[in-house]
């Protein structure tokens, strides 16, 4: 009787601790991840994919979910078997089931860990002092889990969607990116990761592209588009 | 499950995408003022490694499941379709702060709005398709 109630508790401790060792992992993953982790989330990705005889590159998906809708009778473009490129579909569907994970289950504290002249340059877009270093929304949208966000960034929400700036930047934005990626042939993924890692000369002309058209918007437009309302 | 394992892939991307801030646009609006090492430092160290794997697999040193030295396609050199579309492509990043990839991982994150972007995104994706007999490559 008394071996039964030891052999109990020691299981039960087992299982304390291994529910501490849990608890330790989540605390230890929802640390932000400094930047050299890239080389491992991207490289595990690169090399699955490469074994799979398979390339990285996520816009391709646009122009699958175009022909799957049909899109083939309208353009020559899309008249290909989008069925072979299934796999890709799959890539993308993980993708929104691990940030699902990541941000409910390992957020952390959903910040984005910017440099204070980042936090001054974005107050100076907004006008006024809605940001503090420390306390910047990792997101610039709120939802259920994070709320709290300034409604001068308040971006990503339907809110918004119906407001000039919203309709700009989500509709606009999208709509450069979809034209943009397909017409490069490759968008990050694409261009500046597996054709940089390939030692592709036109991805690194697409890249410089990329910087070209970011550095003008972020500078030259987006400071005005973003004000637009307030 | 055959798919099974690029669902396995994308999880780690997209899970690591969002650990890494990549999917901030505030990190983004940082790069592109150079006012920190961070994406940049993703972007590199993400090369790098790709680079060593990319060439492990060019050279045959590591074969790809079906034992065989994996084919990579050269890029066409015409060069005003990369700088044109890569300008393009720049704007739109700059201006939502979010690229292709990106867009999936803030819609399973919950930014159901980006329903809406994609709709847009694939719009700009058929506009392309059909009006590339019309652009300069």
């Amino acid at each position: 009787m008394r071996s039964k109630i030891v052999i109990l508790a020691l299981s039960n401790l087992n299982k304390l601790i291994m529910y501490e060792y849990l608890v330790q992992a989540q605390e230890f993953i929802s640390q932000p991840w400094p930047w050299w982790m890239g080389a491992f989330v991207i490289g595990a990705t690169m090399f699955i994919l490469l074994y799979f005889d398979k390339e990285f590159g996520l816009s391709a998906n646009l122009r699958i979910m175009c022909a799957a809708d049909g899109a083939g009778d309208y353009a020559d473009f899309f008249d290909f078997d989008w069925g072979k490129q299934g796999w890709n579909l799959m890539v993308a569907l993980g993708a929104m089931f691990g940030a699902y994970m990541a941000a409910n289950y390992f957020g952390g504290d959903y910040q984005a860990h910017i440099s204070p002249a980042t936090v001054e340059t974005l107050n100076e877009i907004a006008g006024s002092e809605v940001l503090t270093y420390g306390n910047v929304p990792i997101v610039p949208g709120a939802d259920i889990i994070h709320p709290d966000v300034p409604e001068f960034w308040n971006i990503y929400s339907w809110k918004s969607l119906f407001t000039v700036r919203g309709l700009i930047v989500i509709i606009l934005g999208g709509f450069l990116i979809g034209f943009g990626a397909r017409y490069a042939g490759g968008c990050t993924s694409g261009h500046a990761i597996s054709g940089l890692a390939d030692l592709q000369l036109p991805s690194l002309v697409a890249v410089i592209g990329f910087f070209i058209g970011g550095l003008i918007m972020t500078w030259f437009i987006l400071p005005y588009i973003l004000t637009i309302g307030f | 499950m055959k798919m099974f394992k690029y669902i396995v892939v994308g999880f780690i991307f997209g899970f690591g995408m969002w650990k890494l801030e990549a999917i901030s646009t505030f990190r983004i609006i940082e790069m592109f003022h150079f006012q920190s090492f961070h994406m940049y430092g993703i972007i590199m160290t993400g090369v790098i490694s790709g680079l060593i794997i990319t060439q492990l697999f060019r050279r045959g040193k590591i074969k790809t499941i079906k034992g065989v030295t994996k084919q990579f396609n050269d890029k066409d050199k015409t060069w005003p379709r990369y700088i044109y579309g890569g300008i393009i492509f720049g704007m739109g990043w700059a201006l939502t702060g979010v690229c292709s990839g990106m867009m999936f991982v803030l819609l399973g994150a919950g930014y159901t709005v980006f329903a809406v972007f994609m709709a847009a995104a694939m719009l700009g994706t058929f506009a392309y398709g059909y009006f590339r007999k019309y652009l300069p490559h």
